[in-house]
C-alpha cells in the first residue's frame, strides 16, 4: 500500500525494545499485572504566510517514553522525554508506585478486553514525499504562488496561507508479546482571501481537506489548487455583494466539505462509548445515545449507514495497530438509520462484555495516557445515489453549502450550530447567487432524521481536521471523514447578523 | 541532560549567525482524573523543550528562523544551529523585524528547575476519597480532574540576555450529576499549590446546587437578564483578548477596526468604569514579567524576546484604550507598543458583592453555572456562540426559585459591555471553557440585560 516499506532508519536507531522489554520486566517484577510502553517521536512542521509574506514558521519535535500498567486492578503512568532502558526501569517504578498511590480513590477494577499478539511488526502510512525532505524555500514557493495569485484580484485586499504537517513515530510493546513499530505522516494547507472595504470584512477560504498524505498534496494532480485558487477571488466577490439571509427554515443541500464536521460532532463524538457511560462528563461531556439505545436508537433516515475504521487509506485516524496493540478494523455505527455500534478501546469494551476492542485507543504524546479516540467516522454513500448536479436540480428551493468554518454542539450532542464557507441559494433546480451571514441549527436526530437524499459515491469526498480536542489533561488527535453530498429537509436557518442584535 | 544554563550558554556561544536566542522550558505536572466516582487515570509528566532562533542580516533587513527540539544533545548542537540558520536564510527578511533587547537580566538564573510531583496533592487525595464514598452513598455522581504545573522559563541570547521565570498552575474541576444524570452542576477552583484548595467547600456548593435543581421548569428561548460567575465572564473577555490583534484592526480584518480604516482604540465599549488589564504583578495571578515568544506570529514575534511586560490596560474607563502589539505591529499601526502579559484582570471601579448579592438584584432572569463550546460566529461583530452547562437558573425577585433547560446563547463580548446592568466584586477565578488554555485570570460576576439565548438545548 505505502510507497515506503519501512520506518526511518532514525528512529530505528532508538533503544526501542532494550527499552521496552526493560521496563515490562522490571514492572512486572514490582507487581503489575500489565504493563505497556510507547517510545514516540512526533515532528510537527507549520509555515504560515501573510500577504504572501512568511509570518510564522516552526519545525517542532517531541520526543519521549511512556510507561503505563496495571496494579491491583489500578492504572499508574509515568513518562520522561528520556529514551534508555534505566529511565525505562525508572519510570515503571514510578508508574507502578503511581497504581498503588491511587488505588485507595479508584474501586474500580481495571480489565482489558483480549486481542491476539502481534510481535515485531511494521505499518507505514500512505505517502509519497516526506514533507521534511522538501525545502523550506519549496514550501514557500508554493504557497507564495497562490497568496500572490490571490493578491492580484483586484476582490481580495489580504491573502492568509498556511501549511502544518506531521510525521509520528511511535514503537508499542506490551506485556501480552505484542511489538510494533509504525509511522504516519499528514498534511493540513488552508488559504483565505479576504475583501476589506465599505462592506466591512469579508473573508473566503479553500475547501482542501486535511489527509494522511505527504508533500504530493501541494501538487495539482491529488487536489487541483491552482484552479480552486483561481475561482476563489470571483466566489469572494460574490459573497461580498451577496443579501443577508432570510431566516427561517430551509431545505439544505450540504456538501462532504460542510458535512464532515457535522458528521465528526453530531455522530462522531456522540458514539464514543466512553462518553456515553460518563468518562468525559467533566470535560468534553457525555452523549444522549446512552447504551440503552443500543440497536433502538432511529439516530437518522433509513438510508443512514455511519461506519467507523481505522484503516482507510489516507485517513488521518488509520494506523496498523492502536496505542494498545489492537489491530486495525471496520465495523458499523448506524446501519439502517438505527444506532448499533461504538466506538471503544480495550478497557472499555471490557466493561461492557465486548468480546474485542475496535481498537480506538490514542495517546497524542508519550507524556500522555491513552485513552479511547476517534476512529475515521464515515458516511456512506447511496451506490444508486445522484451526482452532485442532479441533487442541485432536485432542489426546488433551498441552500447548498460548501466548506466549514464555525461550530458548536452541547455537552451531550443534541443542539448544534454551524457556519460554512459558501452559502448559494437553489431556485427550481439552479443556483441564483449567493446569500451571507448564514448558521444552520438543528438536534441531532432530528436533523438525521431529515436526511432526505444521500448523494451517490461520486460526491464522496474525505474531509477531517487535525485538532480534535479530548480527555484531562488535553489531548488532541488527527481524524478523517468521508462522506457524500446529502438533502436535508426543513432545517433552522439563523442570521448571524440579526443574532448579534445589529 | 545536561542543564538548561549549560546548554543555553553552549549553544549561543557556538552560534555564528548575528543573533541566537535560546528558549528551554521545563515542565513537571501531576494530574488525577476521576468519573463515576472512581479515579479513571493519573500521570507525571517532565518535559522540556528547547527552541533555537536564529537571526540573519540578509537583504532588506533581518531573518529569523527557529526549531523546537524536546532536547539538544552536546553533539547536535551544530547540527540545530545550522537547521535554524537555514530556517531563516529561506525565510527571508523578517516583517515582523525589530530592534532585539540585549543584556537584561531576570530572576534566578542558575536554580534548576523545582518539579512538582503526585505529593501536591497529599492534603486533598484523601479528602477526595471521602467526598467519593459521602457522595455513592447520597446518590450523587462525581466526575473530575486535578492538576498542578511548574513550569520554569529560561529564554537567554548571544546579545546577554538571561531571562527566567517559574510559574506555578493548577486546578480542580468537580461535575455532580444526581438522579439519573437529570441533574448536574460544576465547581471549579484555580490554585498555585493546592493550599487554598477545600474539598469540602466544593462538596457544600455540589450538594446545595443539585438541591436547587429539584424544582425544573421549562422555558423558551429568548432574551433574559442573566447573572453570568466570574468564570463565564473570563471566557468571554479572554477570547475578545485574542480577537485583538492591532494589526488585524489596522488592515480592517477584525471586530477592532473602524469602518473606513484605522482602529476603534478611543471607543466607549462601556458606561461604567471598566477596566480590562494585564499586570504581570497582580496579586495570585504573578506571571511572567517577559516576553518569551518561540514563534512569531500576528498576536506574537520572536524579535520581542526579553521585552518586558508590565501593566497594560486594554480597556480603560470604559473605553478601548490598546490593541495586543508586537514592537513591528506597533511600527505598522503608528500605535505604542502595548505587549499583553500572561494573565488577565476584568473590574469595575466601585463594584462590590459576591453573585448572590447580584443575583438580589434581579427581578426576573437567570443565573448560569458556567459556559461551554465557545466558538466565532462572526469575526465583523466577534459574534460568538456556546452553551449554558451545568445549571441555569430561574430568579425571580431576587431569589432562585427553580432550575430550567440550557440554552445556546449567541452574543459578542463586545456588544455585551454596553449592557451590563450591575456587576460584583473581582476575584480570582477558574476558566471553564479556556482551563485548559489558560490560567490567571480575576473577573467579577456580571448583570448582563437581554442576554440572547437562541435556542434550547435538551442536554443536562
Amino acid at each position: 500500500m505505502s510507497k515506503h516499506t519501512s520506518v526511518d532508519a532514525d528512529f530505528l536507531a532508538l533503544p526501542l525494545e532494550t527499552t521496552s522489554n526493560a521496563a515490562i520486566d522490571s514492572a512486572k517484577s514490582l507487581g503489575a499485572s500489565h504493563v505497556d510502553v510507547r517510545i514516540e517521536k512526533t515532528r510537527t512542521g507549520y509555515l504560515q504566510l501573510r500577504d504572501a509574506k512568511p509570518e510564522s514558521q516552526t519545525d517542532d519535535s517531541v520526543v519521549g517514553l511512556g510507561v503505563r500498567v496495571i496494579v491491583n486492578g489500578a492504572w499508574g503512568f509515568a513518562s520522561s522525554p528520556v529514551i534508555s532502558v534505566t529511565k525505562g526501569k525508572e519510570l515503571a517504578a514510578i508508574a507502578v508506585a503511581m497504581a498503588k498511590t491511587s488505588k485507595p480513590l479508584a474501586t474500580e477494577e481495571v480489565a482489558l478486553a483480549p486481542e491476539p499478539t502481534y510481535a515485531k511488526k511494521q505499518w507505514i502510512s500512505n505517502y509519497e514525499i516526506d514533507p521534511f525532505e522538501v525545502s523550506d524555500s519549496e514550501k514557500l514557493d508554493r504557497l507564495a504562488s497562490l497568496s500572490n495569485k490571490l493578491l492580484a484580484s483586484k476582490s481580495v485586499n489580504h491573502a492568509s496561507a498556511y501549511t502544518m504537517y506531521v510525521k509520528e513515530q511511535k514503537h508499542y510493546a506490551d506485556s501480552f508479546g505484542t511489538n510494533t513499530t509504525q509511522q504516519r505522516v499528514r498534511i493540513q494547507t488552508q488559504i483565505e482571501a479576504v475583501s476589506v472595504g465599505d462592506h466591512g470584512f469579508e473573508s473566503m477560504r479553500t475547501l482542501a481537506q486535511p489527509a494522511g498524505f505527504g508533500w504530493e498534496w501541494m501538487r495539482n494532480d491529488i487536489y487541483d489548487w491552482d484552479s480552486e485558487i483561481d475561482e476563489l477571488p470571483t466566489l469572494l466577490a460574490e459573497k461580498v455583494a451577496a443579501p443577508s439571509v432570510i431566516p427561517g427554515k430551509y431545505d439544505l443541500l450540504i456538501d462532504p466539505t460542510n458535512l464532515w464536521l457535522t458528521i465528526h460532532e453530531s455522530i462522531g463524538h456522540a458514539t464514543e462509548l466512553d462518553r456515553a457511560i460518563g468518562y468525559e462528563a467533566n470535560y468534553a461531556g457525555t452523549s444522549f445515545a446512552t447504551v440503552d439505545n443500543l440497536n433502538k436508537l432511529q439516530y437518522g433516515s433509513a438510508k443512514m449507514h455511519v461506519t467507523g475504521d481505522r484503516n482507510t487509506d489516507h485517513g488521518l485516524s488509520t494506523v496498523g495497530w492502536d496505542d494498545e496493540g489492537v489491530a486495525a478494523q471496520r465495523w458499523d455505527i448506524i446501519k439502517g438509520g438505527v444506532l448499533v455500534g461504538y466506538q471503544t478501546d480495550r478497557r472499555i469494551a471490557a466493561r461492557v462484555n465486548q468480546e474485542r476492542s475496535f481498537g480506538c485507543a490514542f495517546a497524542d504524546s508519550p507524556s500522555h495516557v491513552p485513552i479511547q479516540r476517534m476512529p475515521n467516522v464515515s458516511l456512506q454513500p447511496d451506490s444508486q445515489g445522484p451526482t452532485l448536479a442532479a441533487m442541485i436540480s432536485s432542489l426546488e428551493d433551498g441552500i447548498y453549502i460548501r466548506g466549514d468554518k464555525s461550530w458548536s454542539i452541547d455537552m451531550q450532542r443534541y443542539n448544534f450550530q454551524f457556519t460554512g464557507q459558501q452559502f448559494h441559494r437553489v431556485k427550481n433546480g439552479k443556483i441564483v447567487g449567493q446569500v451571507k451571514d448564514m448558521a444552520y441549527q438543528a438536534t441531532t436526530t432530528d436533523f438525521w432524521r431529515s436526511m432526505k437524499v444521500i448523494g451517490g459515491p461520486s460526491t464522496y469526498v474525505l474531509g477531517g481536521a487535525f485538532n480534535c480536542g479530548k480527555g484531562q489533561p488535553g489531548q488532541v488527535a488527527p481524524v478523517s471523514h468521508g462522506c457524500p453530498a446529502a438533502i436535508f429537509e426543513n432545517v433552522n436557518v439563523l442570521n448571524t447578523v440579526a443574532e448579534a442584535g445589529e | 541532560m545536561i542543564s538548561a544554563q549549560e546548554l543555553i550558554e553552549r549553544i549561543t556561544s557556538a552560534a555564528t549567525c548575528d543573533e541566537c536566542i535560546v528558549i528551554v522550558t521545563e515542565t513537571s505536572q501531576a494530574n488525577l482524573r476521576w468519573a463515576n466516582s472512581t479515579l479513571t487515570t493519573n500521570g507525571v509528566i517532565l518535559q522540556r523543550s528547547v527552541t533555537v532562533l536564529a537571526f540573519v542580516a540578509v537583504d532588506g533587513g533581518m531573518a529569523a528562523g527557529g526549531v523546537t527540539r524536546t532536547d539538544v544533545a552536546i553533539s547536535e548542537i551544530d547540527a540545530v544551529l545550522k537547521e535554524a540558520i537555514a530556517s531563516a536564510h529561506s525565510a527571508g527578511a523578517a516583517d515582523d523585524a525589530a530592534k532585539i533587547a540585549k543584556n537584561i537580566v531576570i530572576g534566578n538564573w542558575s536554580d534548576a528547575h523545582n518539579p512538582t510531583g503526585p505529593d501536591v496533592f497529599a492534603k486533598v487525595a484523601p479528602d477526595l476519597g471521602d467526598m467519593f464514598k459521602g457522595s455513592v452513598a447520597d446518590g450523587i455522581e462525581l466526575f473530575g480532574y486535578a492538576e498542578h504545573t511548574h513550569k520554569t522559563t529560561w529564554v537567554g541570547s548571544k546579545g546577554g540576555i538571561r531571562a527566567r521565570y517559574d510559574q506555578p498552575a493548577g486546578r480542580v474541576e468537580m461535575t455532580g450529576k444526581s438522579h439519573n444524570r437529570t441533574r448536574s452542576t460544576f465547581e471549579g477552583v484555580a490554585t498555585r499549590d493546592f493550599s487554598n484548595v477545600s474539598i469540602a467547600n466544593v462538596d457544600a456548593n455540589i450538594r446545595k446546587r443539585l438541591q436547587w435543581q429539584a424544582n425544573k421548569i421549562e422555558i423558551p428561548a429568548g432574551k433574559y437578564d442573566t447573572v453570568l460567575p466570574a468564570n463565564a465572564i473570563g471566557d468571554l473577555i479572554l477570547y475578545m483578548l485574542w480577537s485583538a490583534g492591532a494589526r488585524d484592526a489596522h488592515e480592517g480584518r477584525s471586530a477592532f477596526s473602524k469602518k473606513g480604516g484605522g482602529t476603534r482604540i478611543g471607543d466607549i465599549l462601556s458606561s461604567l468604569p471598566l477596566h480590562v488589564y494585564s499586570d504581570s504583578a497582580y496579586k495570585g495571578l504573578e506571571s511572567i514579567p517577559f516576553v518569551a515568544s518561540a514563534a512569531s506570529s500576528s498576536l506574537s514575534s520572536v524579535f520581542d524576546n526579553g521585552q518586558s511586560l508590565k501593566r497594560n490596560d486594554f480597556i480603560k474607563n470604559g473605553k478601548l484604550s490598546s490593541l495586543l502589539q508586537t514592537q513591528s505591529s506597533a511600527k505598522i499601526t503608528s500605535l505604542p507598543y502595548t505587549p499583553v502579559g500572561d494573565n488577565f484582570i476584568v473590574e469595575v471601579d466601585g463594584a462590590s458583592g459576591a453573585i448572590e448579592d447580584l443575583v438580589h438584584k434581579v427581578d426576573d432572569g437567570l443565573l448560569l453555572t458556567t459556559m461551554w463550546y465557545i466558538r466565532e460566529v462572526d469575526p465583523s461583530s466577534l459574534l460568538l456562540t456556546g452553551l449554558t452547562r451545568d445549571g441555569v437558573y430561574r430568579v425571580k425577585g431576587g431569589e432562585v426559585v427553580g432550575a430550567v433547560n440550557n440554552f445556546r446563547w449567541n452574543e459578542s463580548p463586545i456588544a455585551l459591555l454596553s449592557r451590563i446592568a450591575h456587576v460584583g466584586t473581582s476575584e480570582i477565578t477558574q476558566l471553564r471553557e479556556w482551563a485548559e488554555d489558560y490560567d490567571r485570570c480575576a473577573a467579577p460576576p456580571m448583570v448582563i440585560k437581554d442576554f440572547n439565548m437562541s435556542t434550547v438545548s435538551p442536554a443536562n
